[in-house]
């Protein structure tokens, strides 16, 4: 591969991408739901300014277009409507319980990044396109990491948060395969996933008024009439 | 060959004269920052002539060791000096007779002996800080060699000078995932080793809380003027190996003539200046971390220089 010829766009994405897994780890290793919800702008805003390189260099305007929607519903959408939907103590403090402690967690989602390059390695062997080569184990990645803090995340929103940064890790792998997606198709996910951020937060609002907690591993027995714990 | 030993003489000169003026910059920028007024940027020198100048205490129940290690503190960064590119992008004399992995050797041999001489006085603090310091070292040193095979990966060489020629070679070699991983890995390396603030409080002079500064405790006169003097170089030859090998070659001499180098002196300062701007932002925007959540700060930086070289293993976008 003759690196000369690469244009600045390409190395720039390729950047993108490196930043892009430093906040995917970020977010595995932050306590505070603030934190992970801090690493999630700044990794949709990484994609957004991703989409906008790729778009400039193979010359698309559906993905400056994506780029324009990514920021729109992820870097200031979803963010305002958790901050409108769910109370201030949920959003600020809390500190998270998890399955796994950090160093553990981090350890594991470098495993899986490391599963993402071997399970590409073949796909990435086939392509000469250097984009396809920087932006399809980083999405994986950051899909197989966003399934793990899914997992091991014990709270409502960091859960959330887990769904939607695999959505950013195929979003990522998506821009570098399939360039001229359908506009529509892409708004309706936007749409979409601005939903689901608005259905959790209702759902997390009010299961923290009945429940009077929003941790997963509390809601695990259904009783009716007084709660035990209130 | 007259030429690049004295050059390498020059480049050794530059790293004993300049080390205390970048702790007194870096300090002094902190303060104005913090909106304080700080001392000025030359106190460091005025610290060293003050301690050159006052009687050495050596207590009777200590050995060879604690005698040693303030000469050995101070000697190591020089070694070091002499096999990276401090002011020239072309190897000097003493540049082939050992890799980044010998640097990173040599520094942890100061760090080993610094460690014993604290162990040497039998005074509690001592012991509590080198225990602190070795646990921040040993945490730090899989980094370390990760960052080293990283580099080696990408460049085919773990030789200093041929390294920093990698990463302008193309735009895509500099902002490849592999480089921009390394250098935040190396980064929060930088931190926890010269005992900046999420692990360490350089300010502090407090027992208990200290974990670098406790090495130097007992020793007086000229021993902790050496053990100061040497911990302020050992931090410029770190920030020389951040900013002029991983981060890549600028303001170093290209041409061979004295004048060269010497006009290479005032821009290194200024990329030193700059990389001052950064460390007082993160230091000012940061709280030091409790004791044991070190190990998850240097956990995530030896995560970051894992993930760099897988990065540049299977994608392969750096060459």
């Amino acid at each position: 591969m003759n690196g000369a010829q690469i244009p600045l766009a390409e190395g720039l994405n390729a950047l993108m991408a490196g930043l892009i897994l430093i906040s995917a780890f970020g977010m595995v290793a932050t306590r505070q739901v603030q934190g992970v919800m801090r690493f999630f702008i700044l990794q949709s805003a990484f994609l957004a300014i991703s989409a906008f390189l790729i778009g400039y260099s193979r010359s698309s305007i559906h993905l400056w277009a994506l780029g324009a929607i990514t920021i729109a519903a992820k870097v200031i959408a979803i963010p305002w409507v958790l901050k409108r939907t769910l109370p201030g103590d949920l959003y600020e403090r809390r500190e998270i319980d998890q399955v796994l402690n950090i160093p553990a967690s981090l350890l594991l989602a470098l495993l899986l990044a490391i599963a993402a390059e071997f399970l590409v390695g073949p796909l990435v062997a086939a392509s000469t396109d250097p984009v396809v080569r920087v932006n399809l184990p980083i999405g994986l990645a950051g899909i197989l990491i966003g399934a793990y803090s899914l997992i091991a995340r014990r709270e409502a929103l960091p859960q959330l948060v887990g769904i939607l940064a695999m959505e950013n890790g195929a979003f990522f792998a998506g821009i570098a395969l399939a360039p001229d997606l359908p506009l529509i198709a892409e708004l309706a996910v936007a749409i979409d996933v601005v939903l689901i951020a608005v259905v959790i937060g209702v759902l997390t609002r009010d299961i923290k008024r009945v429940i009077g907690t929003t941790q997963a591993a509390g809601m695990t027995e259904l009783r009716e009439g007084p709660q035990p714990w209130h | 060959m007259t030429r690049t030993i004295a050059y390498n003489f020059i480049q050794l000169l530059f790293v004993i004269g300049f080390a205390p003026l970048y702790a007194g910059v870096l300090s002094r920028f902190k303060e104005n920052v913090q909106s304080r007024r700080g001392p000025s940027i030359f106190q460091p020198y005025r610290d060293l002539w003050k301690l050159f100048h006052k009687d050495e205490v050596i207590s009777l129940e200590t050995t060879w060791i604690f005698r040693v290690t303030p000469y050995l503190v101070f000697v190591i960064p020089l070694f070091v000096t002499s096999l990276i590119p401090v002011l020239t992008d072309y190897p000097l004399a003493f540049a082939f007779m050992g890799d980044m992995l010998a640097g990173g050797f040599f520094l942890a041999l100061a760090g080993f002996f610094s460690a014993l001489a604290a162990v040497d006085t039998g005074n509690p603090y001592g012991p509590m800080g080198a225990s602190r310091t070795r646990m921040v070292g040993f945490l730090a040193e899989p980094v370390f060699m990760i960052v080293f095979f990283t580099v080696s990966f990408v460049a085919q060489s773990t030789i200093p000078y041929i390294v920093q020629q990698k990463w302008i070679a193309s735009s895509a070699a500099f902002f490849s995932p592999a480089h921009i991983l390394l250098l935040i890995a190396f980064l929060m390396l930088i931190l926890a080793e010269g005992g900046k603030i999420p692990v360490d409080n350089p300010a502090g002079h407090f027992e208990l809380a200290m974990i670098d500064e406790s090495k130097g405790l007992e020793y007086s006169g000229r021993g902790a003027a050496l053990m100061k003097w040497g911990g302020q170089m050992k931090f410029l030859v770190l920030t020389c190996i951040f900013l002029n090998v991983l981060l890549g070659p600028w303001g170093l001499a290209h041409g061979q003539q004295p004048g060269d180098v010497l006009l290479a002196v005032p821009l290194i300062l200024i990329k030193v200046l700059m990389f001052v701007v950064v460390l007082v932002v993160i230091e000012s925007s940061l709280a030091k971390l409790r004791l044991f959540r070190i190990s998850e700060f240097l956990g995530a930086a030896f995560i970051i220089s894992v993930a760099a070289m897988i990065a540049s293993i299977f994608s392969g976008s750096a060459v």
